[in-house]
């Protein structure tokens, strides 16, 4: 993995990514319970992209990216893919990222068994199962780490705010943060 | 015929797009909002024993978990035909309302105040909360500690601030202690000073946006919300009320167990969530609002003193008729804070808080349990049925945000005609077409981008590298 330390090469401000991919922004919403906390990160790093601001593509030259969520359809797999190739350090952020978990219940069906009850049994109008202008979804959800390689896993259900600050400010410090003595599965 | 896409659509709890189609001469001509996650959540939920429901059906949402532990919880003590202690409903109520407090300030300061502060056209790099931070310093530390309060109540009382396990079938865990009961009371008198200073600002600044007003999503729905035995404001037990466009009652004391009668779902090709409308009207006429703005809509009072002040301000707006522009959800949102926090002191200043009777414990002594509650964002609606064994056969959810569908996919076109002229498209046009869907709040749960129509080719190859599955796009 990318040494932290080599995020201060130079004396740009370290550049911030979150994403969520098929999760339930429960790891952003523990990532705010930073709560002041957050403003004094933001003042040593920028956040270029994710659902906090308006970036609408991937910025090149991220330094730290935080995944919440499993890949669950083409386009959560082009996120991964370009949030990989655009950054130095890539942590997979709770337990859905980590391990699939909730969304990966699905993968004991196949797509059409789940289609037929959101699409057919439960509603009253409409026939055609819903896809103008949305991602295909994957027959199987996966962990972040299936589809690129993952630097950091800092599991949890979500992960406590603790355990981010930690994790954040050891990289921003340039340490080496060291996630599993902090957190667990299902924490 | 040109297409605009806005991808992601960002500060927005989820992810969505929206494409624009125009007409040749530069005029917006269509309008859709595209909700890009499924999941799947009724049916992988078959099987499972129902006492797991309140948990797993809470990972649908991060940000207003306690809305579907409420739901969900409340489904289940009805498929065990449990009436719970008096002291859970309590308890229930004041971790539903600390939620609702946290999610709105969420909404109203990290999401949608750099639009009124810093401006739709101000520049796209610095119009978040960290701008905000920057520029209006006071007002950042507002939202983060009105939201850090309504989170740390819940975390003083379930032991977590995302996803407790706190709430379930037959009432709650475990009682409310003194210590918790003094702290939380310590906060509140700084959360209403936070509320009331932000209701303020928010009230001088309305008459600026009356442009906005008129076209974020300014038109005549009815409306939906759950209301007391008064008729006044109520988010975890009540009966369901709709109105029309006029303000005229037209359905009242619909129980939980009653909303297929005026509820139907219909399913559109662009998005994963489905469009719910009122039965009897039909689709797509059918069209209501759910949420703040139509919860004040709904009923008579707020039953709190201060939220009752405001509530006449917001009333103001529109005398004599219900407020209808979407923009007021923002108005709508601080009243309901206000509500919230007063609710938050009437209940804890009682001792029968403490009471440490808190949960009833049964099987499943009935096939079908319905539970309703209203979430920040509208009523949320849980409806499982099971077998003798206490197993998932069905499961229906109508998530808040999905009522809105509808009246956000019309929206976004209003918006659209009004602010969108090609051929030359301003960034500052698009933020306010994503800025109406701000409005509403919607918690999409969702996820995924969609950057470029980049060619596809995915394998799913296993551990002795065949070929499980492939997914190609060209």
């Amino acid at each position: 993995m990318t040494n932290p330390a080599q995020l201060h090469e130079g004396a740009r401000r370290p550049r911030l990514a979150t994403v969520w991919l098929d999760g339930c922004s429960g790891c952003h919403m523990s990532l705010l319970d930073l709560d002041a906390r957050i403003v004094e990160l933001a003042a040593q790093c920028d956040v270029v992209y994710g659902p906090l601001v308006d970036a609408k593509t991937v910025p090149e030259g991220i330094d730290l990216a935080l995944i919440e969520g499993a890949v669950s359809s083409d386009h959560d797999w082009h996120l991964a893919v370009a949030l990989r190739a655009n950054s130095k350090l890539l942590v997979a952020f709770g337990d859905c990222a980590v391990t699939g978990n909730v969304p990966s219940m699905r993968n004991v069906l196949p797509l059409s068994a789940i289609y037929q009850r959101a699409f057919r049994e439960t509603a009253a109008q409409g026939t055609e199962w819903p896809s103008e202008g949305l991602p295909r979804l994957l027959d199987r959800v996966l962990p972040v780490h299936q589809v690129i390689n993952v630097d950091l896993f800092l599991p949890g259900c979500p992960p406590p705010a603790d355990a981010i600050y930690r994790v954040l400010a050891d990289v921003l410090a340039g340490k080496q943060p060291e996630p599993l003595t902090l957190t667990r599965f299902g924490a | 015929m040109p297409t605009v896409t806005i991808e992601p659509v960002t500060r927005i709890e989820g992810h969505a797009r929206i494409t624009l189609h125009l007409t040749d001469s530069g005029d917006v001509d269509q309008a859709k909002f595209h909700i890009t996650q499924f999941r799947g959540f009724e049916k992988f939920c078959e099987g499972r024993p129902f006492p797991e429901m309140p948990s797993l059906t809470a990972r649908t949402c991060g940000i207003c978990p306690v809305s579907h532990l409420v739901a969900s919880s409340k489904a289940c003590d009805d498929l065990m035909a449990v009436q719970i202690p008096p002291a859970a409903v309590r308890l229930r109520r004041v971790l539903n309302l600390a939620q609702i407090l946290q999610s709105h300030a969420l909404s109203f300061f990290h999401l949608s105040s750099p639009d009124l502060l810093l401006g739709w056209d101000s520049d796209p790099l610095a119009r978040n909360v960290f701008g905000l931070m920057r520029e209006h310093p006071q007002l950042a530390r507002d939202g983060i500690r009105l939201r850090q309060i309504g989170q740390a109540i819940i975390e003083r009382l379930s032991g977590k601030r995302v996803h407790p396990a706190w709430i379930v079938p037959g009432g709650v865990q475990s009682p409310m202690t003194e210590a918790v009961r003094s702290e939380i009371r310590v906060w509140l008198p700084e959360a209403l000073e936070i509320a009331e200073r932000t209701y303020r600002l928010y009230r001088g600044m309305v008459k600026r946006f009356q442009d906005e007003v008129e076209t974020f999503g300014d038109m005549p729905t009815m409306f939906m919300g759950m209301v007391d035995a008064k008729g006044n404001l109520e988010h975890y037990d009540g009966l369901l009320r709709i109105k029309d466009a006029e303000g005229n009652t037209i359905e009242e004391g619909v129980r939980a167990d009653e909303y297929g009668d005026v509820i139907a779902e219909a399913v559109e090709p662009h998005s994963f969530v489905k469009s719910p409308y009122y039965r009897p009207m039909g689709y797509p006429h059918g069209l209501y609002r759910v949420g703040p703005l139509a919860r004040l809509n709904v009923i008579e009072r707020c039953g709190t003193p201060i939220a009752d002040e405001a509530l006449a301000d917001f009333r103001a707006l529109s005398p004599g008729r219900p407020v209808s522009s979407s923009f007021h959800y923002h108005y709508a949102r601080l009243v309901e804070i206000l509500y919230v926090i007063e609710r938050l002191d009437q209940m804890t200043a009682s001792a029968d808080i403490l009471d440490t009777k808190v949960r009833a414990r049964a099987r499943g002594n009935k096939n079908r349990g319905v539970g309703i509650s209203e979430a920040p964002r509208g009523t949320l609606i849980h409806d499982y049925s099971i077998d003798d064994e206490g197993r998932i056969v069905a499961v229906n959810l109508i998530i808040a945000t999905g009522h809105n569908n509808l009246a956000m996919n019309r929206s976004v076109l209003q918006v659209a005609k009004h602010y969108v002229r090609g051929p030359e498209i301003a960034e500052g046009m698009l933020n306010r077409v994503e800025a109406v869907i701000r409005c509403y709040d919607p918690c999409l749960s969702c996820a995924s981008h969609e950057f470029g129509r980049m060619p596809l080719d995915v394998r799913m190859i296993d551990a002795q590298g065949r070929e499980l599955s492939r997914a190609v796009r060209g």
